[in-house]
């Protein structure tokens, strides 16, 4: 098959004949890639590295967006904050590690809800129930909370001196293993439908192990409801972070993500300095509800079932 | 009935000895209590002398018990950072978070109900197509912006509401109010509000689509056939039939609000439990973090178990099945 030939049946698929008939898809999806553009390439984009302390002028500092600076005359796309930072190049940073924050959690939450979901539904009986029962009991309490819990667990168990190194990798550990439990729902519910199917009874007669039935056999079939929670869930993970960033319980001052720029830029908001929050603030907003559209839509179209 | 009633007791007092044993690892095992206590400048034989003394040196089971124990008392031991007993520390601050979750609730309660009922009776009105579409964008924004753009319009563009703190309390055996004076409540409105606005639009949006349910069918037709006024018809019998699954799910959000008061409280630095909390997640001070743990385990075990209840008491249909299911 040519390639013209490939690109003409993708283009008459029914997924994309959903997506391109379908504005709020489309622009949830632009926006998206807009924003996932911007934060992978976000040293070409920027004008400053906004973490070199030496880069920094701070008579820079509290210029408005689009006027030049008084005592340097130097203009910034979209201001300054109070060390002189450039606005435009600390988003763009910023959304680099919420990004790759949200993408890790829900990588974590996802390998770890699905084995377990699998390990669940297939072998049943006691696995089954313990952890189905410690899944009961996590979703009772709300997921920031845990991963608040987690990330001050894990803060005590680090030296003082390595707090700081670490925080990144923590906030992924903690948010991810918030928001394992929806995955591991779904896939065992998945698993025990599937498990009953012939292709899985040829390939237990055929003698192979249970870890390989589970893995070649059935993973690759629980995948499509995975894939939409996985969509709704950085939405999810992504609003954590943030939130955590800006109660100051995420993300360390030396690589700060937007919601530590919205918690910087809510203590400059008396003094008038408005463009310190509201940038950041609308960048947050914009991925959340992309995001969270685009999870919507993929849920929508891929099960109708589920609505 | 009473054979049900116990099962739930048994699962409650189940899953509170789990959190308590989630609590106690933390407490046990997440940095050395005993050099925590004694600070830094404590020498080997002090700590071991601690260590015996509060009983470190036990069997772990032993620990477990004594910690259960104490615990049952109200008595958390002290806190690492300002070696204030963490039950005064919590008896302080509970009052302002419970005033605020209290009065969140009640709003997003009354508020939820009334909008809902108003976009259900009036489905293509302007104004109800523009409160549906505003809570679209309401459950988008994360809890903490709302509460930070609402500090920038009502206290910072406007000054109508101060932006932070609990003032104007006033002490009654304890019991810190902040009900009793105007500025109390002037500086409760912005918080109670970011904390409410979320469940707001859920209880809204569930009454709404319950409302239209029930104003299809045949008793409503058979109330207007009556003659009865529309308002009747409306609040008098539409309703009342929306409310069991109205109350169920704000119940159950009542542990929501607390898990989210710990935002809402750091936002505007409202001296509760949760920005204690917040705190201790920050210092690391193990010993709060393992009592508010407990604490909000507490609170949330006893929503569900009142919400089972409730349902049992309105809902004849699942006692049988139940009593089918042989448990």
């Amino acid at each position: 098959m040519s390639i013209g030939q490939r690109l003409y049946q993708w283009w008459d698929s029914d997924f994309f004949y959903a997506f391109r008939t379908s504005p709020v898809a489309i622009v949830a999806f632009s926006v998206v890639m807009l924003l996932f553009g911007g934060a992978l390439l976000a040293p070409l984009l920027s004008v400053m590295d906004p973490f070199d302390m030496a880069a920094l002028n701070l008579m820079n500092g509290f210029t408005p967006p689009m006027q030049p600076n008084a005592f340097t005359g130097d203009t910034f796309l979209l201001g300054t904050d109070d060390q002189g930072r450039d606005l435009w190049s600390a988003i763009l940073h910023g959304l680099r590690v919420s990004l790759f924050v949200g993408f890790s959690a829900v990588g974590l939450a996802m390998a770890i809800g699905i084995s377990l979901g699998l390990l669940a539904g297939y072998l049943g009986g006691w696995v089954d129930a313990l952890i189905m029962r410690v899944a009961d009991v996590q979703v009772t309490f709300p997921s920031i909370l845990i991963a608040m819990l987690i990330f001050g667990i894990a803060r005590g168990l680090l030296p003082p001196e390595a707090r700081n190194d670490f925080a990144i990798w923590v906030l992924i550990l903690s948010i991810g293993l918030s928001e394992w439990v929806q995955f591991a729902r779904t896939v065992r519910g998945t698993t025990m439908v599937e498990k009953e199917k012939e292709y899985v009874q040829a390939a237990q007669l055929l003698g192979l192990s249970r870890l390989q039935i589970m893995r070649r056999h059935i993973l690759p079939n629980v995948m499509g409801p995975v894939l939409v929670i996985a969509t709704i869930t950085l939405a999810l993970a992504i609003i954590a972070e943030a939130t955590l960033s800006f109660l100051g319980v995420g993300a360390p001052p030396t690589q700060p993500s937007l919601g530590t720029l919205i918690s910087i830029g809510q203590d400059f908001l008396f003094s008038g300095e408005w463009w310190i929050l509201l940038f950041p603030a609308l960048t947050l907003l914009a991925l959340a509800l992309s995001v969270n559209l685009l999870g919507d839509w993929l849920r929508d179209t891929l099960n109708p079932r589920l609505q | 009935m009473l054979s049900i009633i116990l099962s739930r007791l048994g699962q409650a007092t189940f899953v509170l000895l789990l959190v308590a044993l989630v609590s106690f690892s933390m407490f046990r095992f997440v940095g050395d209590p005993a050099s925590n206590m004694l600070g830094q400048e404590a020498s080997q034989a002090e700590r071991e002398a601690l260590k015996d003394r509060i009983g470190l040196n036990d069997p772990l089971p032993v620990q477990y018990a004594r910690f259960v124990g104490n615990a049952l008392q109200g008595d958390f031991g002290l806190s690492y950072r300002t070696r204030e007993p963490v039950a005064d520390m919590i008896a302080s601050r509970l009052p302002a978070t419970l005033e605020l979750a209290l009065v969140s609730a009640l709003m997003a309660l009354t508020m939820g109900v009334l909008l809902g009922v108003y976009t259900a009776i009036n489905r293509n009105g302007w104004l109800a197509q523009m409160i549906m579409s505003t809570s679209l964008v309401g459950v988008s924004l994360p809890t903490f912006l709302i509460g930070v753009l609402l500090i920038w319009v009502f206290a910072v563009e406007l000054s109508w509401l101060p932006s932070f703190g609990r003032s104007g309390t006033v002490d009654i055996g304890g019991w810190t109010t902040g009900l009793l004076t105007l500025d109390g409540w002037k500086s409760l409105v912005l918080p109670a509000v970011t904390l409410g606005l979320y469940q707001m639009t859920l209880i809204m949006r569930l009454v709404r689509a319950e409302m239209m349910e029930v104003l299809r069918q045949d008793f409503i037709k058979f109330a207007r056939a009556r003659g009865l006024s529309e308002r009747r018809v409306q609040f008098g019998h539409a309703l009342k039939n929306t409310l069991v699954p109205v109350i169920t799910v704000a119940g159950l959000q009542l542990g929501s609000i607390v898990a989210f008061a710990i935002i809402t409280e750091s936002v505007f630095q409202w001296p509760g439990v949760g920005l204690m909390f917040i705190n201790a997640v920050y210092y690391v001070d193990i010993p709060v973090m393992s009592a508010y743990l407990l604490l909000v385990g507490l609170v949330f075990v006893v929503i569900n178990l009142i919400v089972d209840l409730l349902y049992l008491a309105i809902d004849p249909r699942i006692k049988s099945k139940q009593v089918g299911a042989g448990s």
